[in-house]
C-alpha cells in the first residue's frame, strides 16, 4: 500500500513538474534568455567568464520564468475562454491557483534578488522587465487597450539590455538600439499572432490591434515595425563593431523580414501571415547568433 | 506538396552554407562583386530558408520566375566584373536590362512568345557565362583548377532555373513532382559547389 502510494506521489510530482514546466513557456524563455546573454557578450567583456555566464543564466532563466507564471495566473480566466490556450494547466485547473502564483512569487524574488546581488543597475533593468511584464502589460493593460504589447514590447527588450548594462556597467545607445531592436521585433510576432487567433481573443474579449483598427493598418504596422526592428538590428550590429560579413548577412535576413513584411501589407494571405511569424523567430535568433559569434 | 527529414536537412545545409558565403566566403573582393554575391547567397539563402518554414508550394509562387533570374544574373556579373574587365560595363547594362525585361514580361500581361523569348535569353547568356568562364578561366590557368567548380554549380542552377521557369511558363520540362523532390538536392549542390569553388579556386 505504502509502495503504491509512494509511486502515485511520483506520478503526481512528474506530472506537476510537466505542468510548471509548461507554464513557463520554454521556448520563449529560452530565446528571451538567449537575448540576455547575446547583450551581455556584446560588451566584449571576458567572453569566457564562465562564473558571470552562469550567473546570468540563471536568475535571467529564473525571473522571465517567474513573469510567464504570473502573467499564466493572472490571465487564466481569459486563457480557459481562448482555444489556444484552453489546455493550460492553469486554465484547466491542473494545478492549484495559489500555488501557481506562489511559484511564479519565489521564481521572480529569487530570479531579481539574484540580479540585484550581482550588479544593482542590472538588476534594477530585470525588475522593470518583470514589472512592466506582469504589473504594467498583464494586469493594468492587456484587457483595456490593444496598445499594450507596447508594454509587453518593452519588457521583451529589457533582457538583451540587461545584459549588456551588466557587461558594460553603464547604459549605452548600442543597448538601447539592441533593445529597440527587440521592442520592434515583438510587434511582428506578436501582431501575425493576433491576427492568427483573432477570433480566440474576441471570445475572450481582449483587445487586439486586428479587433479594434482592423487587418489593412494591423499588416501595415507589422511592416513598419519589421522596417524599423532590422534598422535597428543592423544599427546595433554596426556599433557593436560587427565585421562587415556579418553586417552582410543580417542585412540578407533583414531583407527577408521585410520582403515578407511587404507582402503581407499588399498580398495578405494566411500563409504568408505563418511564414512571418516564424521568419521572425528565427531572424531574431540568427541575429543573437551573430551577435555572439561576433565576439567568440 | 509535403518534404521529408532529410529534404529539410538539406535545405537547412543549404542555409548553412549561404550564410558562410556571405559572411566570409567573399571577403577581399571587389566593391561591386561582393554585392553580387551578397545578392545571388542572399537569395539562395532566404529561399532555401522560406521553403523550409512554408514548404515547396512557396515555388508556385508568380515571383519565383523573377527571383530565379536574379541567382544567375548576379552571379554572372561577378564573375565578368571580376575576370572580365573589358565587358565589366556592357555585361552589367546586360544584367540590368535583362532583369527588369523579365520583371516586365511577368508582371503585364504580354501576348506571343516573347516572355519566353525574355526568359531563355536571359537566363541563358547569364547560365553560360557562369558555366564556362570559371572554367575556361581555369584551363588557361588564370586561376586554380578548382574554380571550376563554379562552372558546374552555374550548369546545375542554370538546369534548375530553366526546369522552373518553364513549369511556371505552363511548358514543364519535368512533371511538377519530380521537380520538387530534386529541389533541395539541387540547391544543396549547387550551393556547395559555388561554396567550394570560391574558397579552393
Amino acid at each position: 500500500m505504502t509502495t503504491i502510494a509512494a509511486q502515485s506521489q511520483i506520478v503526481n510530482l512528474k506530472s506537476k513538474i510537466r505542468a510548471y514546466w509548461a507554464l513557463i513557456k520554454p521556448l520563449q524563455s529560452g530565446l528571451l534568455l538567449a537575448t540576455g546573454l547575446a547583450g551581455y557578450m556584446s560588451a566584449r567583456c571576458p567572453v569566457f567568464n564562465m562564473g558571470t555566464i552562469l550567473q546570468l543564466s540563471a536568475n535571467l532563466f529564473l525571473a522571465i520564468a517567474g513573469s510567464t507564471v504570473l502573467n499564466m495566473w493572472w490571465d487564466r480566466d481569459i486563457d480557459a475562454k481562448m482555444g489556444r490556450t484552453e489546455k493550460r494547466a492553469t486554465s484547466k485547473g491542473l494545478v492549484e491557483e495559489n500555488e501557481v502564483l506562489r511559484v511564479g512569487l519565489i521564481l521572480s524574488v529569487i530570479g531579481v534578488g539574484w540580479a540585484v546581488a550581482m550588479d544593482a543597475l542590472y538588476g534594477l533593468i530585470v525588475f522593470a522587465g518583470l514589472f512592466f511584464d506582469v504589473v504594467v502589460y498583464s494586469i493594468w493593460l492587456k484587457r483595456r487597450t490593444a496598445w499594450s504589447i507596447v508594454w509587453g514590447g518593452i519588457s521583451g527588450a529589457m533582457p538583451i539590455l540587461a545584459g549588456r548594462a551588466l557587461g558594460l556597467g553603464y547604459i549605452d545607445w548600442v543597448g538601447v538600439t539592441l533593445a529597440f531592436g527587440i521592442l520592434f521585433w515583438i510587434p511582428t510576432h506578436t501582431l501575425t499572432f493576433s491576427m492568427k487567433f483573432a477570433k480566440d481573443y474576441e471570445a475572450a474579449c481582449v483587445p487586439t490591434f486586428p479587433s479594434t483598427y482592423g487587418l489593412a493598418i494591423t499588416r501595415a504596422t507589422i511592416a513598419i515595425s519589421s522596417i524599423l526592428a532590422a534598422a535597428s538590428m543592423i544599427v546595433a550590429g554596426y556599433g557593436i563593431g560587427m565585421a562587415w560579413g556579418f553586417l552582410r548577412l543580417l542585412g540578407v535576413l533583414s531583407a527577408g523580414l521585410l520582403m515578407l513584411a511587404v507582402a503581407i501589407t499588399f498580398k495578405p494571405s494566411e500563409r504568408v501571415n505563418f511564414g512571418l511569424f516564424k521568419y521572425a523567430s528565427i531572424y531574431m535568433l540568427a541575429a543573437m547568433i551573430l551577435v555572439v559569434l561576433e565576439v567568440i | 506538396m509535403r518534404f521529408s527529414s532529410l529534404d529539410r536537412v538539406l535545405l537547412l545545409l543549404t542555409v548553412l552554407l549561404a550564410s558562410y558565403q556571405v559572411s566570409a566566403g567573399i571577403d577581399g573582393f571587389g566593391t561591386l562583386p561582393i554585392v553580387a554575391y551578397t545578392i545571388a547567397f542572399g537569395v539562395i539563402l532566404v529561399a532555401a530558408l522560406l521553403i523550409f518554414i512554408l514548404g515547396m508550394e512557396v515555388l508556385d509562387s508568380p515571383v519565383v520566375i523573377i527571383v530565379s533570374t536574379i541567382i544567375p544574373l548576379s552571379l554572372a556579373v561577378g564573375l565578368v566584373w571580376q575576370h572580365l574587365a573589358s565587358l565589366r560595363t556592357s555585361y552589367l547594362v546586360f544584367a540590368i536590362i535583362g532583369f527588369l525585361a523579365v520583371t516586365l514580361t511577368r508582371t503585364i500581361q504580354i501576348p506571343g512568345k516573347s516572355p519566353t523569348f525574355v526568359l531563355a535569353i536571359t537566363h541563358g547568356i547569364a547560365g553560360m557565362t557562369i558555366f564556362l568562364l570559371p572554367i575556361i578561366l581555369s584551363i588557361q590557368g588564370a586561376v586554380k583548377p578548382l574554380f571550376s567548380l563554379v562552372g558546374v554549380g552555374g550548369a546545375l542552377i542554370g538546369i534548375g532555373g530553366l526546369f522552373l521557369s518553364f513549369l511556371k511558363t505552363g511548358k514543364p520540362i519535368l512533371s511538377r513532382g519530380m521537380i520538387m523532390r530534386l529541389f533541395p538536392m539541387l540547391l544543396l549542390l549547387t550551393t556547395a559547389l559555388f561554396v567550394a569553388g570560391f574558397k579552393f579556386g
